[in-house]
């Protein structure tokens, strides 16, 4: 029934002048018909389509350039797969130039490679109504029209652009410059791993913050507290979890060579499976396996304010000698770093979320910033081996340095003295980057 | 405006001062509050990785849509429930280490690409005294970030540069963070004195 009308409408629409659909849709619309039949005939294939590049496949991408009069319309694009359509989007601003149609983890299969698809474009001056949009998906409808209307407004229709075919890339060529990254960093660490073999020294600064682990550990044996580990509210694939963990295998080390008791309050179930399994071993490693108790490796909560509450009252309670604060932070770690602070234990920070450490900073006696927490499994261990990885990533630093050198010559050269050659050579940089 | 007679008002108005009670020193308040947050919030974690993950990512991909690939992350989510078992709770280090193995090599990728696009972002596009002190703030601060270089001499004076560039970064952020905490405190505080008690419009 509808689809009559708008059919009906449609024909009434072709019979009378544009000027009576004005007023059709009066309301105190700006409707403009003439405007858009002006335009009718310089639309035609309008889109520009093609398979989205560097992708895994199920991804067209589709462009369109309009001229000044037509950029504040709106644009919905229906693709054809047969006899099957679909509307890809609706009431985009036809300014916007660009949408992409891909499938997404609710429909897996929304494009699918090496399959022929037809898009049409439909432009509008005001939002598309559901009766329209079911309209442009039925069967009845002519690809060939070039307008349609209905009591509101008028449509304009393009020719159909197709067909277009989405494939799957083998490789990513946007990240070129990561996989060049990725083999100059494994060759200086090779490098660093075979001149660590034949025996060069490899040298690591002063971190305070972990030399400082002996001493708090002692300090809680002396005065029978125990030593709480509090690895944050990240998951055991966040970097900065993982870092948490290798630390706490060798703080556990000492906790167990020292005979006193680590409490280990954990946010996630699988860090807290992995942390007990890094303090067994390190206990193990100790010789004192009879001291592990997995009950001191605990699960708290999943909720970020829940896991807080859970921690501080555990430390007001336990009244810990020496607080590890090690792993990824968020609004909870003032709250906590300032309750370790209350009960007066000594407390060693660490993180890579630049948000929090001015809290740790404030809060704790030792803060690890960022890459020293890092670097603070190899500075425990301090194995030759491990240092060369130190070593390999110092030069990379120095790489990174001489590129914003780079960049600052090409800079001020390019962009900033306007120098051609060196404008396209910082553009070329960025592009690189 | 009266004081508020809706029992969820009155409910969340107590809980927040006995929260606050913690301000004072541990207390059976604190610790009712305490023990019915965590409580709380495990039962919702529960329910929330029943549905998304138990019905959505297995259930349904299992049975309605016949995707037997799901049984392998399946078989590995279940050999953590060896733990309970003693002579076979190593078989949970498989799925740790599938999981862990994964998420690092995932990071490393998108590691370098957040590094590029820093790099990009402190690349100078005209010379102004503000960017000079980026670039030198970027550069001071990689330096205090040498490990295999002994801080002494030119090194130690350039990466004392950089912890102070990062000591002002700190200090931003901590009175910017500050400023948000204590709108939040001001949320709560209005709650109160608004919402409970209605001595504020």
């Amino acid at each position: 029934m509808k689809k009559n009308l708008v059919l009906l409408l449609l024909s009434l629409t072709l019979l009378f002048s544009f000027s009576f659909a004005q007023e059709q849709a009066s309301g105190g619309t700006d409707l403009n018909p003439n405007a858009i039949s002006s335009e009718t005939e310089r639309l035609g294939s309008m889109l520009q389509l093609s398979d989205i590049p560097n992708d895994g496949g199920g991804g067209i991408e589709i462009n369109w350039t309009l001229n000044d009069s037509l950029s504040n319309y709106f644009i919905t694009i229906i693709r054809r797969e047969g006899n099957i359509k679909k509307i890809v989007a609706s009431d985009l601003l036809a300014s916007s130039g660009q949408v992409r149609d891909v499938n997404s983890d609710e429909n897996k299969s929304n494009v699918k490679d090496g399959t022929e698809y037809f898009y049409t474009a439909v432009l509008s001056e005001y939002a598309v109504s559901q009766e329209i949009l079911d309209y442009l998906v039925c069967d009845s409808l002519d690809m060939e029209a070039m307008t349609i209307a209905d009591a509101n407004q008028v449509y304009l229709i393009s020719d159909e652009s197709g067909p277009v075919k989405s494939k799957a890339s083998w490789f990513n060529l946007e990240r070129l410059t990561v996989l060049i990254s990725a083999i100059i960093i494994t060759f200086l660490f090779l490098l660093y791993l075979q001149l660590a073999r034949k025996g060069k020294e490899l040298y690591i600064r002063k971190i305070s913050g972990l030399d400082a682990v002996e001493e708090a550990v002692g300090r809680s044996t002396e005065m029978g507290k125990p030593i709480m580990y509090i690895l944050g509210i990240g998951y055991v694939t966040d970097i900065p979890t993982i870092a948490g963990l290798t630390i706490l295998g060798r703080v556990s080390k000492k906790v167990a060579e020292y005979e006193t008791k680590i409490l280990v309050p954990s946010y996630d179930p699988v860090v807290m499976t992995t942390a007990q399994e890094v303090v067994k071993e390190a206990f193990t490693e100790a010789g004192r396996p009879d001291l592990y108790n997995k009950n001191d490796i605990m699960y708290i909560t999943q909720d970020q304010f829940g896991y807080a509450a859970g921690v501080d009252g555990m430390m007001l309670r336990e009244k810990p000698g020496a607080v590890f604060l090690q792993g990824l932070f968020f609004a909870e770690s003032l709250i906590l770093a300032e309750t370790g602070h209350s009960i007066g234990a000594i407390q060693i920070a660490g993180t890579t979320e630049t948000a929090q450490l001015p809290f740790f900073v404030a809060a704790c006696d030792y803060t690890l910033i960022g890459e020293e927490m890092m670097a603070a499994s190899v500075y425990l261990q301090k194995d030759p081996l491990m240092l060369s990885s130190i070593a390999a990533e110092d030069v990379m630093k120095v790489i990174i340095i001489i590129i914003l050198l780079i960049g600052l010559i090409l800079g001020i050269l390019g962009p900033g003295m306007h120098i051609e050659f060196f404008d396209k050579l910082f553009n070329l940089l960025i592009e690189i980057l | 405006m009266a004081i508020s007679t809706s029992i969820w008002i009155w409910i969340s108005a107590l809980l927040t001062l006995a929260i606050y009670s913690f301000l004072y020193k541990d207390n059976p308040f604190y610790k009712f509050a305490e023990y019915l947050l965590v409580g709380i919030s495990i039962g919702y974690g529960i329910s929330v990785y029943w549905h998304n993950t138990i019905i959505t990512k297995v259930y349904n991909p299992l049975v309605h849509d016949k995707d037997f690939l799901v049984i392998i992350p399946l078989l590995l989510g279940l050999l953590m429930f060896s733990r309970f078992f003693k002579n076979y709770s190593h078989l949970s280090r498989i799925p740790i280490a599938f999981i862990v193995g994964a998420g690092t090599g995932l990071s490393i990728p998108s590691s370098f690409e957040f590094l590029f696009k820093q790099v990009q972002g402190t690349m100078p596009t005209a010379f102004t005294i503000g960017n000079l002190i980026i670039i030198i703030g970027v550069i001071t601060t990689l330096i205090y970030f040498f490990f295999s270089m002994e801080h002494k001499g030119f090194i130690g004076k350039v990466s004392r540069v950089g912890i102070t560039f990062i000591m002002i970064a700190f200090g931003a952020a901590f009175g910017y963070t500050i400023m948000a905490r204590i709108s939040l405190f001001i949320g709560r505080i209005q709650f109160l004195l608004s919402d409970w008690l209605g001595i504020i419009k």
